[in-house]
């Protein structure tokens, strides 16, 4: 990805979230980075360990499953106290983030 | 001395391979050299992550005395004999991939002023920036008669996975049926907090499958459980009633190392296999630096960075740092202290400030017999006001009860953790 392109998509993040702009660049990779002990580095899990692997995955896969484990719809041992940790705009951006990993 | 043109010599052969792994994130602005002292769940974790992130652009020695990286998390298997030493042991190879110098050596000593370390056997090494992540060490001064290697050899911590791992098995394994295990448990903040307790569970499973007259005595110097209490007591209650005796409030003061005897304040109790987790404190080389400890034990760091609250251009990960609001010293959180740090660093290496909002999370999984677990989870944010991170309201649980399945992820959890620190 280039530089002009990367600028361009963090202003529309940015916007898209209202957040503070001092937001930084990595922000998403350094969250996203906090799941791969159990999920992998870059969402990419050891085949047969148990558990999902998020890379490649669909992006509105992941979103309605951390939508679901946070308000408790959707079973699970571990995954509903963890995703309460996550705001709608976190959930969005670490979605987008897996997403874009190749599997 | 090393420097950095000699270290890009060395790292020639594989350093094209290193480019290749980076994400897409493209060519970081970061230059420098980041040495990191020991190879552990943080150390490693930052050394490849810092390789990760930058691309390739910032160089990383780490200095690892061990040849070899042996897991704590699941070592308590291999003492109640359900793994074996090879199941939790990793190489290091897969951290030469990402372009990290690996060189096993010792730390005589830190310069933060020259930034200069200095190692037993290599002379001394540059640095732009250090990440020291030396675990803990004990502190023999509160239990004075294990202070020599040769009492050390008798009565074992097994609180540091590798020999001594093997030798608490065999001591179990030499013990008699009818005989007693007991283990000490130093006051919190310690390695690993449910680690004692899921330490005394697989044994009592051992004892029961195996030895069913023996006893496991559990001396803990807290005034109760300190992690997972609700869930390891049913355990201890539904499982091995007759087996576990648990004493609350049972601080040790010296061991009788002949007679393998743990002396309490007012009460003396005798073992045929005595295990002494002694109170601990950052490892020895964060105490040498320079490094601002709370009480003489825990170094205080900036959480946006990991960097010493004074030794400045000097990381503390992991067991070494002092802990902010409900954070364990777990292995888990040294991966997220890694990678906190790393993010840091290159951003301070290209002349950035650190991310001002770095998460982390935590799982410690515990097995209760050889076949359920329990864990305890949180997710922490850092909280600007507060200067610390803090655990996002209702964002932390343990498990509804034992269970089957978590005992296969706590497995997984292992093997993709390893993967993500060393491979």
């Amino acid at each position: 990805m280039n530089r002009t392109i990367r600028t361009a998509s963090l202003a529309a993040l940015v916007l898209v979230s209202g957040a503070a702009a001092a937001q930084d660049p990595n922000f998403t990779r350094n969250l996203a980075a906090t799941c791969a002990p159990c999920h992998g580095t870059n969402g990419k899990a050891i085949p047969g360990a148990g558990q999902v692997p998020l890379a490649g995955e669909a992006q509105e896969t992941i979103a309605s499953r951390l939508h679901e484990f946070r308000a408790g719809t959707r079973p699970a041992t571990i995954m509903h106290q963890i995703a309460k940790g996550y705001t709608d705009e976190q959930i969005k951006q670490l979605a987008a983030w897996f997403a874009a990993q190749k599997k | 001395m090393l420097n950095r043109r000699d270290f890009i010599k060395t790292l020639g052969a594989t350093a094209g391979v290193a480019t290749l792994g980076g994400c897409a994130g493209g060519a970081s602005k970061a230059r420098g050299h980041v040495v990191v002292v020991g190879g552990g769940y943080g150390g490693a974790t930052a050394a490849k992550y810092l390789r990760l992130w930058s691309n390739g652009s910032v160089d990383v020695t780490l200095i690892e005395r061990n040849t070899e990286f042996i897991s704590c998390p699941i070592s308590n298997l291999v003492i109640s004999g359900d793994k074996a030493l090879a199941d939790i042991t990793v190489s290091y190879e897969g951290l030469r991939k990402w372009g990290v110098r690996v060189v096993h050596d010792s730390v005589l000593g830190i310069d933060a002023e020259k930034r200069t370390i200095k190692l037993e056997k290599g002379g001394e090494i540059n640095y732009d920036r250090a990440i020291l992540s030396p675990g803990v060490d004990f502190l023999w001064d509160q239990v004075p008669a294990l202070k020599s290697a040769d009492a050390q050899a008798k009565i074992l911590h097994a609180w540091k996975a590798g020999p001594q791992t093997v030798a608490l098995r065999k001591q179990l394994e030499d013990l008699k049926d009818g005989g007693v295990y007991a283990l000490t448990i130093p006051k919190a903040p310690y390695r690993c907090p449910p680690g004692p307790y899921e330490r005394i569970s697989v044994i009592a499973d051992y004892f029961k499958r195996h030895k069913p007259k023996s006893k496991v005595i559990a001396l803990d110097a807290n005034p109760e459980v300190t992690s997972k209490k609700g869930l390891f007591t049913k355990a201890w209650d539904e499982l091995y009633k007759g087996i576990v005796d648990y004493r609350p409030n049972s601080e040790l003061r010296d061991v009788d190392v002949a007679n393998r005897t743990a002396i309490l304040e007012f009460d003396k109790v005798k073992a045929d296999v005595l295990n002494v987790v002694p109170p601990q404190r950052a490892g020895d080389i964060v105490a040498k630096s320079g490094a601002k400890l709370a009480n003489g034990r825990w170094a205080e760091v900036d959480w946006l960075s990991l960097e010493s609250v004074n030794a400045k251009g000097i990381h503390i990960l992991g067991d070494s740092t002092l802990s902010a609001p409900l954070m364990p010293k777990s292995g888990f959180m040294a991966n997220q202290h890694g990678k906190v740090a790393a993010a840091a660093i290159l951003n301070l290496l290209a002349g950035e400030a650190p991310n001002p909002e770095p998460f982390m999370t935590n799982t410690c999984y515990s097995f209760v017999d050889a076949k359920n677990v329990i864990h305890v989870a949180s997710v922490h944010r850092y909280d600007a006001e507060k200067k610390t991170l803090i655990v996002v309201p209702g964002a932390s649980g343990v498990s509804a009860q034992r269970n089957e399945i978590e005992a296969a992820y706590a497995i997984g959890w292992a093997k993709n953790i390893w993967a993500d620190a060393l491979a």
